[in-house]
């Protein structure tokens, strides 16, 4: 049970920085700054924390909505910044996306390093970590069920409402489907009238705030607001876990708390050495390469990713 | 583009972009000079107010960093050459459009293999045989690692960017591994064994330094006059071409690679056999990600890597100390000020590549219609870097 | 009949960077009417015609729509102006269905804000005071309700598809997916998207090209029945024959400039090639009747499957033979560039044998399961212009020399390339054939479509070879260049060459070829012989394994 709790908690994180690189894919690029805008927007998310906190007269006092709502802006909107350089550089400029992203990747851990380290007060995360973590109300008076369902912290609802939420704009709405075109074949959808620039710098910068939510919630949730640089590399496997859930935003929920499973297993093999542990730590990477061999080798006409992912779109190019 | 001036009243785009059909060698280098130029504004600003200090002083502190003593040029000719091998190993495959973003993980194994000789056989053979263990162990290594995602990925195309990327934290988590192991302790720091490291001429920068010049003549010579250079050129253009003519392209992606990896394995001899005589999780210090970049900008050509390595190094040092120089001590700045530099040098391709040409204004309706369309290519360059430079202050300011 | 004036064009001119693509062009079209624009390859007919519907924005001059001035910036601009084109390149995406292609990028016109404030208006018109107002949720609710009836569903979609269908007749499906559709099917949905919008205007770029004569007739039907629901139909071609039997009026294009508009009625081929040229041409193919016919390349039973396990070769069988010119038609993508790649050891093959037989002596030389290496290792000589010029016949970053070098680069053992024979054979070329270039540095994609096919056939023709195929040789290449081509193609089957030459333009194939030979779906429907075939007979062939796959299958279906 404990074990099925820290999946879906680690899991959550995934799922942020996954949905919200499944967006700016499905607009045709690949955003390898993931894990440097989800290390951003936690640093955002921190600022925002400190902000707030510091700004009440008595911490104790802190209002949990509003500690959460401002958090939350703060976090996405960093994160979104660095999301509207990468689309500047690659929408307008037409970067390649590849080099790009890990510019904006060094480019988020630094600057978050140097405000975190510099700037930021970091007194009242673990007072502020515990609005996070809050369960909903009757958790504990439903046993199992409650445990299980209802009583993790509201950015854990918050990501899988937006993950369904997406699936649903992707798959029946009209914008999704303009988003996907944009994806797919952009000298289309724009012959066919949509903005293709919008589309891209829209989809870029909301899944890039999403991604940082993903941030701040490791940090002031799954690490009860202790700051670590560890984002980083749970940004890599959330870039990993679309390739795995086939950029499903569904498939994805399951998809993440699969790969927190991994994640946290060795914590949970009893016996184990710590050259042991060490080893079982690998699994989520070993298994993210199982993966992209197993999709590679089914190699199936539908579950493949946008078809100009990576492809800057010029209208003239002849 | 056009697109965002859509409110505005005027009934034509403000510029619209089109592709340059060739562009001169001088103008070329002149646009790359100017946004080398306004990064190193625009960071240098930023750093002096992230830092509350002179941005002047700044400066002055980056480049006594970097060279202002003896030490420190030693150390910044010694990063140079390191980064540059990396960069030496990613060129290839780059060339190939093989996506190796697993410099990183490449050189630790080297690192880890050369390391394990050290432990396992130091002392237990003359050092001169220990040596030719230690680099054969650190290159098959970086050969291995990199040779894994390139069967994959010339058999089933399988993601080779994502299947590196890991590869790096399996290596990463490999080294802790070891580290449990070797070290009883459970600190998880192994202390360098000096003894066992590559014997020191003048100081322990000087053979590094030597061998990648000589890899860097030798790369440069391969890739442009020999015939797998040129069948790597073919392949990374166009695969189906590379099929045509007949070159097996499996096998080119998979040769390549092992050079690619195998070089990667020998910078991790360097670092772990020559200058730190152990390992760590952090040893191959980021630099997988930052040769992509410097052989990038050289546009991968071996020589003017050298050029690019430098300068990015001579930054990183220069910052970090001019940084610990206003009291903040870890590597915050020089990734940052890096960075800005990348986005610079990355986004002034737009305008090697494309041109933005602007209107006139149109006075009334019909009039004016025959627009004139008096654009200079280069003030077009000029008012556009401009334009990118303060969007992008912008943005930053933002953050 | 004198018609309204639909759309007008004044001194419209467009640069891409210093080539001139459009100097200066006027044009008009008249409601009702069926308009071609004539031109050759690279003559500015697309780009004229992307200026119209927003893809590029013109340099100079000026539109008129309906008589007004109108600035159309982006195809949404086109759109509003009831302007719809159909791209030569479908601009369709594949993993949607027809339905989902066509309500693509069509705006909801929902008036939101018209819906909420109803609520605070009566039905005159009149502000309601305060305590009559209805409340801020009912102004909620009205916008949902608009929103609800906008939403996008498909179905809605599918029914109003079906009904354009039905009164223009065309067959669709629309919950078909695109990958999974005829390129005539593809038409069709492009075709459909236009007219979803309300398009009057309706510019269709070069749609024959892809076509069977029997789909062009049924093409055409419709068009004209468009035409008498008075629409303007703008159609781009080079086609001389499809303007005279389709259009009412002819506008000609030459070198990117507007040469004049002439009455359909009043004109003739000769007059029009003039206009189109520039000068008075008579060119023809001399066809030089074949000399010492033999044997050269046996293909015997041939299958093939794609990726996907679609059969794209089945049973194939033919003889290719020295001092002829083997001409293959077909619709595009009827196993053309399978067959080819095939010979030349590019296709994994699951069935059949390729017999190359040596001039000198007369050995037989089994070209299955051979690489394009180990085939030039046996001493074939076997070139292949392929139909992708700078996608794989040409490197489009490299120089002349390192193209030259593509196929010759082995040669040694020396572990270094040599770069002085390559730069003579360049030079050769470049003079022999008369390729367009500043030097032998330049990276051969910015030349122009004749040039880059003059660099690659003249590659491929330099180790003088005993079968030469080549797939669409002429394909966007202008009158001269294609002449150039056709020639180069005669003088090789003069010198004993089997020459086997996949066309798309079956005027050009008849008078060209010796044989022709008919492939449909992978199937080699038959063999004609090109100085008395006919292309209606010729047509039939490419259709008919279609039509005698449905039957079966309609048997096999009864059968289950």
């Amino acid at each position: 049970m404990v074990f099925i709790i820290g999946a879906i908690s680690i899991g959550i994180t995934f799922l942020y920085g996954c949905i919200g690189e499944i967006l700016t894919e499905k607009s045709g690029h690949l955003n390898l700054g993931i894990p440097g805008i989800m290390t951003f927007g936690a640093a955002g998310g921190c600022v925002g924390v400190s902000l707030y906190m510091g700004g009440l007269s008595d911490p104790n006092n802190a209002s949990w909505f509003f500690l959460i709502l401002f958090s939350i802006l703060t976090a996405a909107l960093f994160a979104a910044a660095l999301g509207a350089i990468y689309s500047f550089l690659t929408v307008s400029l037409r970067a390649n996306q590849n080099i790009t992203g890990l510019a904006i990747t060094t480019f988020g851990v630094g600057l978050s390093m140097f405000l975190m380290e510099s700037t930021v007060d970091k007194t009242y995360f673990a007072k502020a970590s515990t609005y996070f973590v809050k369960s909903l109300p009757f958790a504990e008076k439903l046993g199992w069920f409650g445990e299980l369902f209802l009583s993790h912290g509201v950015l854990v609802y918050l990501a899988i409402t937006l993950a369904l939420l997406m699936a649903w704009v992707l798959n029946k709405t009209r914008v999704g489907l303009h988003l996907r075109a944009v994806g797919e074949n952009p000298a289309t959808a724009d012959a066919a009238g949509i903005n293709v620039t919008v589309y891209k710098y829209v989809a870029t910068c909301t899944g890039s705030a999403i991604a940082g939510v993903g941030g701040l919630f490791y940090v002031m949730d799954y690490l009860n607001g202790s700051w670590e640089y560890g984002i980083e590399a749970m940004g890599w496997l959330a870039i990993a876990l679309v390739i795995f859930t086939m950029w499903r935003p569904n498939l994805s929920i399951l998809g993440s708390f699969l790969f927190g499973g991994l994640y946290i297993a060795a914590e949970f093999i009893v016996g184990a050495s710590s050259s042991q542990k060490e080893l079982l730590k690998l699994l989520p990477y070993v298994v993210t390469i199982v993966v992209l061999i197993i999709t590679s080798v089914l190699d199936s006409k539908e579950n493949q990713p946008p078809a100009a992912l990576g492809l800057s779109y010029f209208r003239e190019e002849r | 583009m056009n697109n965002s001036e859509r409110e505005k009243t005027v009934r034509e785009p403000l510029f619209h972009i089109e592709k340059r059909g060739d562009i001169s060698r001088k103008k070329g280098l002149l646009i790359r000079g100017i946004a080398i130029l306004a990064a190193l504004i625009v960071s240098g600003v930023f750093s002096a107010i992230l830092l509350k200090g002179n941005p002047f002083v700044f400066y002055e502190k980056i480049i006594d960093g970097a060279v202002g003593t003896e030490r420190r040029i030693w150390n910044l000719l010694r990063e140079t050459a390191l980064l540059l091998g990396v960069a030496l190993a990613i060129v290839p495959a780059f060339k190939m459009k093989f996506w190796n973003l697993g410099g990183n993980g490449q050189v630790l194994v080297g690192c880890l293999a050369t390391t394990a000789c050290m432990f396992y056989f130091g002392g237990k053979v003359p050092l001169g045989l220990l040596i030719v263990f230690m680099m054969l162990a650190g290159v098959i290594a970086g050969a291995i690692w990199a040779l894994i995602p390139a069967i994959f990925k010339a058999q089933w195309k399988t993601n080779e960017s994502l299947f590196t990327l890991m590869m790096n934290y399996i290596a990463e988590g490999l080294v802790a591994f070891f580290l449990t192991i070797w070290v009883k302790t459970g600190s998880g720091v192994l202390n360098p064994m000096r003894d066992y490291k590559v014997p020191e001429v003048i100081n322990s920068s000087f053979i590094p330094i030597i061998v990648i010049v000589l890899l860097t003549a030798a790369m440069y010579i391969y890739l442009k006059y020999s015939k797998q250079g040129y069948e790597i050129s073919v392949v990374g253009e166009s695969e189906n071409t590379a099929r045509y003519v007949g070159i097996n392209v499996k096998k080119v992606v998979i040769r390549t690679l092992i050079i690619s990896g195998a070089i990667c394995g020998l910078v991790g001899f360097l670092l772990s056999g020559a200058i730190h005589g152990t390992v760590s999780k952090a040893t191959h210090g980021g630099m997988g990600f930052t040769a992509i970049m410097v052989a990038w900008l050289a546009k991968f050509n071996p020589l003017i890597m050298a050029g690019t390595s430098f300068f990015v190094v001579f930054l990183e040092r220069g910052v970090a100390e001019a940084s610990s120089y206003f009291g903040v001590t870890n590597t915050a700045f020089p990734d940052i000020v890096t960075s800005i530099i990348f986005f610079f040098i990355i986004g002034c391709e737009f305008f090697i590549q494309y041109r933005l040409r602007f209107r006139a204004k149109k006075k009334s309706g019909i009039a004016a219609e025959k627009t004139v369309v008096k654009a200079e290519k280069k003030d077009s360059v000029e008012v556009s870097e401009e334009s990118d430079d303060s969007a992008k202050a912008k943005k930053e300011d933002k953050a | 009949m004198q018609e309204t004036v639909a759309l007008e064009l004044k001194g419209v001119s467009k640069y891409f960077g210093s080539v001139v693509a459009n100097k200066n062009v006027d044009l008009t079209v008249h409601s009702g009417e069926i308009l071609a624009i004539l031109g050759e390859n690279g003559s500015g007919k697309t780009t004229l015609m992307n200026m119209i519907s927003g893809i590029y924005f013109p340099d100079e001059g000026q539109i008129f729509v309906g008589g007004e001035e109108v600035v159309i910036r982006s195809p949404q601009d086109a759109f509003r102006y009831k302007i719809g084109m159909i791209h030569q390149h479908f601009k369709l995406v594949d993993v949607f269905t027809a339905a989902q292609n066509i309500v693509l990028g069509v705006k909801e016109s929902a008036d939101y804000k018209g819906a909420y404030r109803s609520a605070f208006v009566d039905e005159n018109g009149e502000k309601l005071t305060r305590s009559k107002c209805k409340s801020f949720f009912v102004g909620l609710k009205n916008v949902f309700t608009k929103w609800k009836k906008n939403r996008y569903k498909l179905k809605k979609v599918n029914e109003k598809v079906t009904a354009i269908a039905v009164k223009y007749g065309f067959h669709i499906d629309p919950k078909k997916k695109i990958y999974d559709m005829s390129v005539s099917e593809k038409q069709t949905v492009e075709i459909v998207k236009v007219l979803y919008r309300g398009a009057d205007i309706l510019i269709l770029d070069e749609p024959t090209a892809v076509l069977t004569p029997q789909e062009t007739q049924r093409l055409f039907d419709v068009l004209r029945r468009m035409r008498e629901d008075g629409k303007s139909i703008i159609i781009i071609t080079h086609k001389l024959h499809e303007v005279l039997s389709l259009s009412d009026r002819v506008a000609v294009l030459r070198k990117g400039e507007y040469v004049g508009t002439v009455e359909t009625k009043e004109t003739d081929e000769a007059e029009l090639t003039e206009m189109m040229v520039g000068k008075k041409v008579t060119l023809n193919i001399e066809r030089s009747e074949p000399k010492d016919v033999c044997d050269r390349l046996i293909v015997d039973k041939l299958n093939c499957k794609n990726r996907e396990g679609v059969k794209v070769l089945d049973n194939v069988s033919f003889t290719a033979r020295a001092g002829e010119i083997l001409g293959i038609a077909g619709i595009a993508g009827s196993g053309q560039r399978e067959l080819l790649e095939a010979i030349a050891g590019l296709q994994d093959l699951e069935e059949g044998e390729i017999t190359y037989i040596d001039p000198k002596s007369e050995e037989r030389v089994n070209l299955r399961h051979k690489t394009p290496l180990q085939i030039r290792e046996l001493g074939v000589r076997l070139s292949f212009v392929p139909e992708d010029r700078l996608g794989m016949g040409l490197v489009g970053n490299m120089d002349i020399i390192d193209n030259m070098m593509l196929r010759s680069y082995q040669k040694g053992r020396s572990m270094f390339v040599d770069r002085k024979q390559p730069e003579k054979l360049a030079e050769t070329i470049i003079a022999d054939l008369e390729v367009v270039t500043p030097n032998t540095h330049t990276p051969v994609r910015r030349l122009s479509g004749g040039n880059v096919q003059k660099v690659l056939v003249g590659r491929e023709i330099s180790s003088a070879p005993k079968v030469l195929m080549a797939a669409y040789p002429v394909r966007g290449l202008d009158i001269n260049s294609s002449y150039t081509i056709y020639n180069l193609l005669n003088r090789q089957k003069e010198n004993g060459t089997a020459v086997i030459f996949v066309g798309e333009d079956l005027d050009v194939l008849i008078e060209l070829c010796d044989r022709i030979m008919v492939i449909g779906s992978g199937r080699i429907t038959g063999i004609v012989d090109g100085r008395t075939a006919k292309k209606e007979e010729i047509g039939l062939l490419m259709t008919k394994t279609e039509e005698t796959e449905e039957n079966l299958e309609e048997k096999e279906e009864a059968h289950e």
